[in-house]
């Protein structure tokens, strides 16, 4: 089986430069006037140059109307004039440039996300404005107590200020009361309730206290804890909005485009999702399928590690189905769509993936919990005020009553919302610097708690792509082998260049697809390099020379006048120092298993190399399900790190997930956290900083708890003061941010905010394609 | 006192401007790439196409 027809030919995918060009004119959109607009995703754009040489190549053509890229997002709006064709040639100048092109298409969630955010941004502004006014009439009020304020003049500020808080509160104050509204339909509770909660009845008391004439106006308190809270909020939304949007961009440059078949024998580029059921495509040798259907013409062997986790290629014909994601690695076939449904093993991994998800529930954050007796004891706490001191006080029902609502004030949990929110922002942006994207509101809250790291193996433990593990005796032969491969994209042929790259490239050397390359010599001696049927290798006698140690490997032969063959051999690969990662993580307590949907003998020699004893291989995707079921029935919290289609269900029911960027689609969506790089390194960091962000989050909490109720009894006694509420408020809020801070150590807070280099796709894009 | 009557409603439209040319720029996109923006203001300008506001999407004659 070792023999494995490996063509040099075809292209794989790649971002840009090779591989099927999308037609672009498809996805220009027309206006009125003839002005053509298309948005583009830009790769490998860092600074202000990169900026200014594209704009302004675009800029030098005359038909381009505006040209503007963004920085921050790496998308290019692109507009011209003339003919809607233009739009491949001017993606064309780009890539010259050397900066790889994508087709961006905008996402319903991630605009949902924008507009999110800027919900928030426009609360945050009102707040703040609300805050700055009341507190400049707050501030007059509170030195008035001290001197010689007339109660006119104060009462006056406070119809005054309540006139400027109420519409601020109103409108600011929408993301908690929404929030709070919805949980309460539910029947839940979180934390938004009580911070709801104590900024209305603060509102309401100061409107009371302004309209009988009273001295205690709390407005600016009101708008202070808004303000602060929704800091909090915009940057935690921020955060998770960038990963989820950078996930998005990678899973825009990975989507490569298909070639549909016409029914008049030319072919087109689409994207995938422009397909419907029953069209063709084309597949070249060494592309990826980029549909889910069955074979109607050609026969090829398809590499499906990205699906099962298998290692050996499968032989397919016509009438084989195939799936979205496996490689195309011989012959060129055609294939027909079929719609998900009909594709029974994906139907199933959906299946076993919802079942999966539904399993696990609603994993509940920490604070929330929190929040669950917390709002029950304030609000016990304040009523216990009310009725004693109008019962037993000696008070009027109004006096007490402000009281009560006092303590409520007091006890506003305004450090208690800022405690997690603010460490999962630190933590996030110290992640993202490396190359962790976190994109689950509780992962780190989960993470923190692992004890037990399930590895998949294909594509996760190992690379996908082959690397040359043996080569000839001969030199020359390397040499020789390296300056034909150089002609051709096939990733077999490009291992063998990056053995030996500084080889000058063969000229005129001859592809033939699905089987190999030609070259003739100098002395008009055909040279062949590519399977071994092509260089009329006998394959069975082969087999046998081959023992099954070398069964991972894949072949590619050199054949030259006059000189015996030469043997190529290819094995997937570790990610690199992956064997000091797994020690590491070893160290530090984890358990480690390999669970692999590839057979049994590939998984042994690797799990012995690395040196873990809990290895199994053949699994399907439910026998995944169900070990980590029973892993989680002994009590284990189940890190899974998987990238394939039969991870996908593993990685929902396990207790925390994460993907490498190079995973399907599917299970970047179902993990937790996506890393990007070669290695494996960035997880102990995730694990290092998942537990630091729960010990920083839990110290916040208790902080914020017990300074809260430090103030209980000031505030049962009836001694608080507007400007004692203010301080009280505003110091928890402080401290607790600058808590979280020292996740980060000497990091600035304006640094978290832009994370811009760890945070570019495109690098990574184009190592992993 | 009577100067509070015209002091308090100035700062109040004052910052109530500074609100709304906040909302302005928000809605504009001038917020909508922070880094492109700090690193545009470093080109020479002897290409005028740059100098274009930020949300250049009305057409040019």
């Amino acid at each position: 089986m070792a023999a494995l027809d490996a063509s040099l030919s075809g292209s794989p995918p790649s971002v840009g430069k090779t591989g099927p060009k999308l037609d672009l004119a498809t996805a220009v959109e027309t206006d009125a006037d003839g002005l053509h607009t298309l948005n583009l995703l830009i790769g490998n754009v860092h600074c202000g140059g990169c900026v200014r040489k594209i704009e302004d190549r675009l800029a030098a053509d005359p038909t381009v109307e505006n040209a503007r890229l963004n920085l921050s997002t790496r998308r290019l709006k692109l507009q011209w004039k003339g003919s809607a064709d233009a739009a491949n040639r001017l993606a064309g100048t780009i890539e010259d440039l050397g900066y790889p092109v994508a087709l961006y298409r905008m996402e319903a969630v991630l605009e949902r996300d924008k507009k999110t955010d800027r919900d928030l941004i426009m609360a945050l502004a009102v707040s703040f404005f609300g805050a700055a006014n009341v507190m400049m009439l707050a501030w007059a009020v509170w030195a008035g107590h001290f001197a010689t304020m007339g109660q006119g003049t104060r009462d006056f500020f406070h119809w005054i200020a309540a006139l400027i808080a109420v519409p601020c509160v109103y409108y600011s104050g929408q993301p908690f009361f929404l929030s709070a509204i919805a949980a309460l339909r539910k029947g839940q509770t979180n934390m938004d309730v009580p911070i709801s909660v104590g900024v209305t009845l603060t509102t309401l008391m100061s409107l009371y206290e302004t309209w009988t004439g009273g001295p205690h106006v709390y407005f600016d308190g009101a708008l202070t804890l808004l303000f602060i809270l929704l800091i909090g909020r915009y940057l935690d939304h921020k955060v998770r909005g960038t990963a989820r949007s950078a996930v998005h961009d990678l899973a825009m440059l990975a989507g490569q485009p298909v070639q549909k078949l016409l029914d008049d024998g030319t072919l087109q580029s689409v994207p995938p999702d422009s397909l419907a059921s029953g069209d063709r495509i084309h597949v070249a040798a060494g592309e990826r399928i980029g549909v889910d259907g069955i074979i109607r013409d050609g026969t090829s062997s398809i590499d499906t590690a990205l699906i099962d986790g298998e290692t050996t290629p499968k032989d397919v014909a016509n009438g084989s189905s195939v799936l979205a994601g496996t490689m195309n690695l011989t012959g060129p076939v055609i294939v027909e769509a079929k719609s998900v449904g009909e594709a029974t093993v994906l139907a199933e991994i959906v299946r076993l993936l919802e079942a999966a998800e539904q399993k696990k529930g609603r994993y509940m954050a920490f604070a929330d919990k929190v929040v669950r007796w917390y709002t029950p004891t304030v609000h016990a706490l304040s009523l216990g005020a009310f009725l004693g001191w109008w019962l037993f006080g000696g008070l009027t029902v109004p006096e007490a009553l402000m009281i009560g609502v006092c303590v409520l004030i007091i006890t506003c949990p305004c450090a208690l919302g800022l405690a997690v929110p603010i460490t999962q922002v630190v933590a996030a942006g110290k992640l993202s610097r490396h190359s962790v994207l976190v994109k689950s509101e509780t992962a780190l809250e989960r993470l923190a708690a692992i004890d037990t790291i399930v590895f998949d193996k294909t594509g996760t433990l190992t690379t996908l792509e082959p690397e040359l593990v043996s080569v000839p005796d001969d030199p020359d032969a390397l040499s020789l082998a390296s300056s034909i491969a150089a002609s051709s994209k096939h990733p077999l042929a490009q291992a063998i260049r990056a053995a030996a790259s500084d080889v000058p490239r063969a000229k005129d050397v001859e592809d033939t697809p699905g089987m190999g390359l030609t070259w003739t010599d100098e002395d008009g001696g055909e040279v062949r390099l590519g399977s071994a049927r092509w260089c009329g290798i006998d394959e069975t006698a082969n087999d046998q020379s081959n023992t099954t140690q070398n069964a991972l490997e894949t072949e590619v032969w050199l054949t030259r006048p006059g000189q015996a063959p030469a043997r190529f051999a290819f094995a997937p690969q570790l990610r690199p120092r992956t064997a000091q990662v797994i020690d590491t993580l070893r160290e530090k307590g984890f358990d480690i298993a390999i669970m692999s949907g590839d057979r049994a003998r590939f998984v042994e020699p690797l799990a012995k190399t690395l040196g873990i004893s809990d290895w199994q291989g053949d699994m399907t995707p439910a026998d995944k399900i169900a070990a980590i079921e029973s892993l989680k029935e002994a009590g284990k919290h189940v890190l899974m790190v998987g990238d394939g289609l039969n991870d996908t269900p593993a990685l929902a029911a396990a207790h925390a997930s994460l993907a490498p960027t190079s995973a399907v689609d599917i299970s970047r969506r179902a993990s937790d956290a996506v890393f990007q790089g070669s290695t494996l390194e960035s997880l102990p960091h995730l694990l290092t900083t998942a537990r630091d962000a729960r010990s920083i989050a839990i110290q916040n909490i208790v902080f914020s708890v017990g300074y809260n109720f430090v103030w209980v009894p000031v505030a049962v006694l009836g001694l608080v003061t507007p400007w004692i509420a203010a301080i009280a408020m505003a110091s928890s809020s402080l401290i607790v941010t600058f808590n979280a801070l020292r996740l980060d150590g000497t990091r600035t807070f304006a640094r978290i905010a832009t994370r811009r280099k760890t945070l570019d796709p495109l690098q990574k894009a184009e190592a992993t394609a | 006192m009577n100067v509070l009557l015209f002091l308090i409603p100035m700062a109040l439209f004052l910052s109530l401007m500074g609100l709304i040319a906040f909302f302005w720029a928000l809605k504009s996109g001038q917020f909508d790439d922070l880094q492109g923006a700090a690193e545009r203001i470093l080109y020479t300008d002897d290409h005028p196409e740059h100098s274009d506001p930020v949300n250049n999407t009305d057409d040019k004659p």
